[in-house]
């Protein structure tokens, strides 16, 4: 496989032609997967001996989760891109995928809040998992206000690369806080290779349908949003020539 | 059809409402600026082009 060809897709026009036919796929899979999962999930799941029915959330809290963090690495390698090759589609895809990584991380502080009331008693606390969850959310919000805030769209792209690289110790931090530190209380991963780890069977499957259904829904806004940011971004490049030209 | 969520049932149908709420509404954001940012270049390059 020639690698080098995947940096044809760095050509806006190209990316759009291409994401054209895949986008309807990926918007099909994620309503398909998001919905089956969510019901399964919800309707077709027993309760846990210990948490009783706050286990339904689980289908919510970890896809949220994983996406929350994965959106910040996806960002950190369409980052580098940027710093190293300077193509603009992989910097317009981080600027696309903030809004999305955002909304995932609020969901999983949301749903993980609504959880901990009744399981610790408590909607938040200064544990490793969710502080570094909290900052990971800032983090968004500043990459996002950064992005309006600069006018040229290459110095911003340059400017929120440096934020999401630095923002990546969080984005790590929070996958990782539960291992570092054994304190607080969050507990460890529910998902493991090790059979006996990981949680039964019966919450498992649906969750990973409903990890699916989130991965799709990711991917097909990423890239609908990423095309619109290409489109602004010419529009942009056309009425300054227009100005300049006047 | 709907299960017995017993004493659990407002932590768990909220979280289910607040992360659809949050979903429909990142959708219907995303749908709406893609539509018109598309409508607006349209009409700037329509606009460039019968200007030479």
């Amino acid at each position: 496989m020639n690698l080098n060809a995947l940096w044809e897709y760095a050509n806006p026009k190209k990316f759009i032609q291409t994401t054209d036919r895949f986008l309807p796929w990926f918007a099909g899979l994620a309503a398909v997967t998001l919905v089956g999962g969510l019901i399964w999930g919800f309707f077709f799941t027993p309760e846990d001996f210990r948490q009783g029915s706050t286990v339904k959330i689980i289908y919510l809290h970890v896809p949220s989760a994983l996406m929350a963090i994965n959106a910040w690495l996806m960002m950190l390698i369409t980052s580098l891109i940027w710093i190293v090759r300077r193509h603009h589609v992989s910097a317009l895809a981080a600027r696309a995928a903030a809004p999305v990584g955002m909304v995932m991380t609020v969901i999983a502080l949301v749903t993980g809040a609504i959880w901990g009331q009744p399981m610790w008693g408590t909607w938040w606390a200064w544990d490793p998992r969710l502080t570094s969850f909290l900052i990971l959310f800032l983090f968004y919000l500043g990459y996002i206000a950064l992005w309006e805030a600069i006018e040229n769209d290459d110095t911003a792209a340059d400017l929120t690369s440096i934020l999401c690289l630095v923002g990546s110790v969080f984005a790590l931090l929070s996958r990782y806080a539960v291992n570092f530190w054994n304190q607080g209380l969050h507990q460890g991963a529910s998902l493991s290779l090790d059979k006996e780890e990981n949680v039964a069977d019966v919450f498992w499957y649906p969750l990973l349908v409903c990890m699916a259904g989130f991965v799709f829904l990711f991917i097909a806004l990423v890239l609908m949003r990423t095309r619109t940011e290409i489109r602004a971004r010419r529009m942009r490049a056309l009425l300054a020539r227009e100005r300049m030209g006047a | 059809m709907m299960p017995d969520l017993g004493k659990y049932a407002e932590a768990v149908l909220s979280s289910y409402a607040v992360t659809i709420a949050l979903i429909a509404v990142l959708i219907v954001l995303s749908v709406r600026r893609s539509n018109r940012v598309k409508k607006e270049l349209q009409e700037v390059e329509t606009k460039v082009k019968s200007n030479g």
